[in-house]
């Protein structure tokens, strides 16, 4: 093997954002991502909005998958895709939301530039093969 | 990607945008075509960061102090870069990169540039593309650049040696460690950083780590029990029958041992000052030069490998593949010795003509 073979891997960015303690969620799908081939990098609990705009400009993810699950994501949200598009990075960020997301809420979302919503209950290979299609080319 | 588009991006980083730097070390990581003429391009642009290496084994609280000696540099008006090194699955690829969360003091404050890579279970790979992403920091314009990895193996070894100073982070009351020192890390270390100084044991640990350290510079240390006249070194001409060495002047770093608390910050401020004085005598003995070209002609040597490498494999498959070469050896038509030798002799004639 040389140490020029090209060696593409999707990398993501898995953040909890806010006042909300639950990242079970999140844990799993960092590990099914990781199980996918792919490179995960956590954010940890209780992020600000701008510390997970710092963390997807700085890691250069391919996919950011925001986890809320406090109601908050309609404030949160938007602040995080602002940050994006400040540094030039919302473009080719895949931009995903899980958690509880009311129905109601889930279109302002995607007119936002979500591209997807995973609501409980999603199957873990829905998600992984949705990564797998719209990862942003580069 | 095009030539233009190289360009722009390297241009872009020299002018400071963080996306433009993000997205070069992505480039390097994926030896994405083009990348060489970018990291070419950077090249005069680097030589004056400060590089420090932090290596130590799962869970010595890398990741903590390096977060504190970013957030210490920071606060002296520097600013830093930092690459986090963590292991990737050898099954799938993947990884989860989890040095980020321990980032909590620099929040917000994009001049802390923090990079998490994952080893990619390449050959050799591995510190070059971390040897690339620290010269792109580097020509970014950052003082300070941390590279942080677990001590392993051998890969590990290689990235902390693209460091001006390697700092080893040692676990309290961890004898294992202490075995894992002894089989080469010790040799590495320009400082030794007991964290978690606060636990049962640490003494025990500096003690430990600083009668190997002596060990390792003078291994008859200590047996002078005062009745005969202690003898010469065995190995070593420069050492006198006192023990004293020409070590004892500026020529030679003699390697520390600290201790730290990096969760509540203790002990960090004496590392940093340390750190300094390290920087400072490299400058002034010259071991900043002499250390990066060796660093230099150790990674035109690793690229002329990989690339002889390439044009071997293609040779190779030119002549069938290595598939069908061991089918030929394994029935005694040929051996191994005539193969390599079929394979490179044009090669050699090639290259001895062009010579001439």
């Amino acid at each position: 093997m040389s140490a020029d073979q090209e060696q593409r891997t999707i990398r993501c960015l898995v953040a909890k954002v806010g006042l909300d303690g639950h990242d079970r969620g999140a844990h799993v799908i960092a590990r099914a991502f990781r199980d996918a081939g792919f490179e995960v990098i956590y954010s940890g609990l209780h992020r600000a909005p701008e510390e997970i705009v710092q963390a997807a400009v700085q890691e250069d993810v391919d996919v950011l998958g925001i986890s809320i699950l406090s109601g908050a994501h309609n404030t949160l949200v938007p602040k995080v895709i602002e940050g994006l598009k400040e540094y030039d990075a919302f473009e080719d960020t895949l931009v995903l939301v899980g958690g509880i997301i009311p129905d109601e809420d889930k279109d302002d979302l995607l007119e936002m530039g979500v591209a997807e919503v995973f609501g409980p209950g999603t199957p873990m290979e829905e998600t992984v093969e949705f990564v797998e299609a719209n990862a942003p080319e580069r | 990607m095009s030539a233009a588009a190289e360009t722009e991006l390297v241009e872009e980083l020299l002018d400071g945008k963080h996306r433009a730097l993000a997205r070069v070390i992505s480039k390097v990581e994926d030896r994405e075509p083009g990348y060489r003429d970018i990291v070419s391009r950077l090249h005069e642009h680097t030589g004056t960061a400060d590089v420090i290496g932090v290596t130590g084994s799962p869970g010595a609280g890398k990741s903590t102090l390096v977060d504190k000696l970013a957030a210490h540099y920071r606060e002296r008006g520097e600013t830093v870069g930092v690459i986090a090194v963590d292991p990737s699955s050898p099954y799938t690829g993947g990884a989860v990169l989890g040095d980020r969360i321990r980032m909590a003091s620099n929040v917000g404050d994009m001049d802390v540039f923090f990079r998490s890579m994952s080893a990619r279970g390449t050959l050799g790979g591995l510190s070059t593309a971390t040897a690339d992403a620290v010269k792109a920091l580097d020509a970014f314009g950052k003082d300070r650049i941390i590279v942080e990895t677990v001590g392993a193996g051998q890969n590990e070894v290689d990235i902390v040696r693209t460091a001006d100073t390697v700092v080893v982070l040692v676990q309290p009351g961890s004898g294992d460690d202490v075995q894992m020192l002894k089989a080469g890390i010790l040799e590495i270390g320009d400082l030794f950083v007991v964290n978690k100084a606060d636990m049962e044991g640490a003494s025990r640990t500096v003690a430990d780590l600083e009668e190997m350290l002596h060990m390792e510079r003078d291994p008859t240390a200590k047996l002078n029990t005062g009745s005969f006249e202690k003898p010469d070194h065995p190995d070593r001409d420069d050492i006198d029958a006192n023990g004293s060495t020409p070590a004892d002047d500026d020529e030679h770093w003699e390697p520390m041992v600290l201790e730290t608390v990096a969760k509540s910050g203790e002990g960090v401020e004496e590392l940093i000052e340390t750190l300094d004085e390290h920087s400072a005598w490299m400058d002034e003995t010259g071991r900043r030069e002499a250390k990066a070209r060796q660093r230099y002609a150790a990674e035109i040597r690793q690229l002329l490998r990989a690339d002889a490498a390439q044009l071997i494999d293609e040779e190779i498959d030119q002549r069938g593949g290595i598939e069908a070469m061991a089918e030929r050896v394994q029935a005694r038509e040929t051996d191994p010795y005539t193969v390599a030798d079929d394979v490179l002799g044009p090669i050699e004639d090639c290259v001895r003509k062009q010579r001439e």
